[in-house]
């Protein structure tokens, strides 16, 4: 079977990136389980790992994997019915107590619990589907692959350099522990299950709260900023081209036309211009929009990595040979102080 | 407070990336090299709270013998020292393999009477991001962990278990952290000692000063050969993404394309009226 982590927000709905991985869960499901205990190949000159057991799943392909969730907190409705349609034949539900503060130790161990001895666990390549997926690898001595975007069988393929190249690697092992990355499949639908509500009464070790959230503040607009950053179907982008930090009139002008957000590049946070909550890139947030407007950024590739989702870009740029310009859909070369009130101009002539 | 940094000399890339013969690595030779960006966030940490705490930073990398540069240059910004465990082919180490040999150095050196109350790392290496390194020693070191921290600073009465979460809370030394979660900013409180993977963020890495860099070239690098790797690395092999040609179709130059570009914005349905 393969496990996967299912996180929701605040509303109690399916986050986006849970349900990309519950999706790729089921559309690789045989890949996953045949690569299951598959010792990993080794390049030429390399010597061979040790330990690794060359077993055979037990739920092999096609007496067909079941895909199943784990969901710690509260399970809503809307949740249940969402994992339904994503094709969840079971989910494993935890409410305890002691797993409101997240604590990762004893959120991983609960995971652990119920995760099968052959077969995969996974999650979204979230900050706490990263950790997670860390400890249960340790806890269940395998390895663990970040940022996963396909699977075949020779392997799983994972982003590094914050995706500008790909690292083939077999994990061998009975259980295999991965993340996947951000946006690397969409969410599909498909016949309808009706999950098995599975109620887990957990002992938790005192030992795993050692890392206890003790409080959160909500005040604070950082965690606000990046959801409205991820979840936004328009985002403008700004960079160094800005030239300063009172000269994001325009852009922010646009942000409200398209009840958007704002999203920034490395060089803006660096400078102090704007909040690193609003960094999009390898460091930053992993956005995908309906459209990306980026003003003034040139493409690095670190930026490039958080702007893989989106499904139309546009780029303001004075550079026509900028990367950015070069994949983008639509460009506009020209300052884009200029550019971009005039399009602000446009739009409130157009819709008053 | 003795800190221990883990940095890795990770190439400084920019643009477009070319593979070795092997296709087993990237070929770096004609790139520089850097320390990722969330380990210069944990030198700053580090320095800042060893400061506060008058206590002292070592940095450590595992890797070829010019990382001693990444080293030096967390001296020039205010480390003391540095460790070197020396290996020409860093890509035969896995994760697991980098972390027991951390846990080694970390043991040994408490063997020798240095004792390092933290341990700071990245929250995930600029080249292969592997997110794990920090977690697989706090185990090995049998040492809480906390990971996406952006800022932290010692306390005195720390651990858990005084928010009423059952945990352990003796109140003894310990630091607070602060990381970003989904629903705010998350505050946890955890005795010493502790490994902590820091994220970018929550502090502005400082510039060298004269006198840093002329200490920096005089700073002890203790230096180790690196084991064999026990586990190795799951590597097969690393592919680049297609090539693309560009496709853009260029708007216009200047506020005259503007109009063309709010077509676009409208047919997409993002214009809210
Ligand atoms: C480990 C690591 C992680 C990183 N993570 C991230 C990350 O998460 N996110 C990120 O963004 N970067 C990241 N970076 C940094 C990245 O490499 C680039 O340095 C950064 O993205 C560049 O930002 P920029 O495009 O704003 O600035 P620049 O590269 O300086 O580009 C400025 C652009 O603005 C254009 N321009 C200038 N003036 C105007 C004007 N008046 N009108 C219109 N256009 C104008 C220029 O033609 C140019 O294309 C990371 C780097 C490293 C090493
Ligand atoms: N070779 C290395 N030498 C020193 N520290 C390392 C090395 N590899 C990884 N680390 C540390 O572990 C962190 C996480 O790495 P990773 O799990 O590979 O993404 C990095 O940010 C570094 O702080």
């Amino acid at each position: 079977m393969t496990l996967v982590f299912v996180e929701t927000d605040e509303g109690g709905q399916v986050q986006l990136t849970s349900a990309e991985a519950v999706t790729f869960a089921r559309t690789n499901a045989d890949v996953l389980a045949g690569l299951v205990g598959s010792p990993p190949e080794q390049p030429p000159g390399r010597s061979a790992t040790s330990g690794q057991v060359a077993q055979r799943p037990q739920g092999s392909s096609d007496e067909g994997v079941t895909v199943e969730a784990a969901v710690i907190g509260q399970l809503t409705d809307a949740a249940t019915e969402q994992l339904a349609r994503l094709g969840v034949e079971t989910i494993h539900h935890l409410e305890h107590p002691e797993l409101e503060a997240y604590s990762a130790a004893a959120w991983a161990q609960a995971l652990v619990d119920i995760a099968p001895e052959t077969g995969t666990v996974m999650a979204s390549g979230t900050p706490r589907g990263m950790e997670l997926m860390a400890h249960v690898a340790v806890r269940t001595g395998q390895r663990m692959a970040a940022n996963v975007i396909a699977a075949d069988a020779d392997g799983l393929l994972r982003q590094v350099l914050g995706g500008s190249a790909f690292e083939r690697l077999a994990l061998g092992g009975d259980l295999q522990v991965l993340t996947i990355a951000g946006h690397a499949c969409s969410p599909e639908d498909t016949t309808a299950t009706t999950p098995e509500v599975i109620e887990y009464e957990l002992e938790i070790a005192v030992e795993d709260l050692r890392t206890a959230v003790v409080r959160t503040e909500v005040e604070t607009t950082d965690a606000a900023d990046a959801s409205g950053l991820t979840q936004a179907r328009a985002v403008v982008g700004a960079g160094r081209g800005v030239g300063s930090e009172n000269g994001f009139g325009e852009v922010l002008e646009l942000v409200n036309h398209l009840g958007g957000a704002l999203g920034v590049s490395r060089v803006v946070t660096g400078l102090g211009w704007r909040p690193h909550s609003e960094q999009v890139g390898q460091t930053g947030s992993r956005i995908s929009p309906d459209v990306y407007i980026a003003c003034g950024i040139s493409g690095a590739i670190q930026h490039m990595a958080g702007i893989e989702g989106a499904k139309t870009l546009i780029a303001i740029n004075t550079d026509e040979e900028s990367t950015m310009v070069q994949r983008a859909d639509y460009a506009i070369i020209g300052d884009l102080h200029e550019v971009v009130g005039a399009v602000n101009e446009e739009i409130r002539t157009r819709h008053g | 407070m003795d800190i221990l940094v883990c940095i890795k000399r990770v190439p400084d890339i920019s643009g477009r990336i070319t593979l070795d013969d092997s296709a087993t690595d990237i070929d770096d030779r004609s790139l520089g090299h850097t320390m990722s960006a969330h380990e210069e966030c944990a030198v700053e940490l580090a320095i800042q709270t060893a400061a506060d705490t008058s206590g002292s930073v070592t940095v450590l990398t595992l890797g070829p013998a010019e990382a001693v540069e990444q080293l030096r240059a967390a001296v020039a910004v205010g480390a003391k020292d540095g460790i070197l465990i020396e290996t020409d082919d860093l890509s035969a180490f896995g994760p697991e393999d980098i972390a027991s040999i951390i846990g080694d150095i970390v043991r040994d050196r408490a063997e020798q009477g240095q004792t390092f109350d933290l341990v700071l790392l990245g929250n995930d290496a600029a080249d292969t991001g592997d997110f794990q390194v920090g977690i697989r020693l706090a185990y090995d070191l049998d040492y809480p962990v906390l990971t996406g921290i952006s800022t932290l600073h010692a306390v005195e009465g720390a651990g858990a278990g005084d928010a009423g979460a059952g945990g352990p809370g003796s109140g003894g030394p310990g630091v607070e952290a602060r990381g970003i979660g989904p629903s705010g900013t998350e505050i946890f409180s955890l005795e010493l000692p502790a490994v902590i993977a820091v994220q970018e963020g929550g502090v502005d890495p400082r510039y060298p000063s004269i006198t840093g860099r002329m200490k920096a070239k005089k700073a002890r690098i203790t230096e180790y050969d690196a084991p064999e790797p026990g586990t190795g690395n799951p590597r097969i092999g690393l592919e680049l993404p297609p090539e693309t040609t560009s496709s853009v179709t260029i708007l216009g130059e200047g506020p005259d394309a503007a109009p063309a570009l709010v077509d676009i914005l409208e047919e997409i349905g993002v214009i809210r009226s």
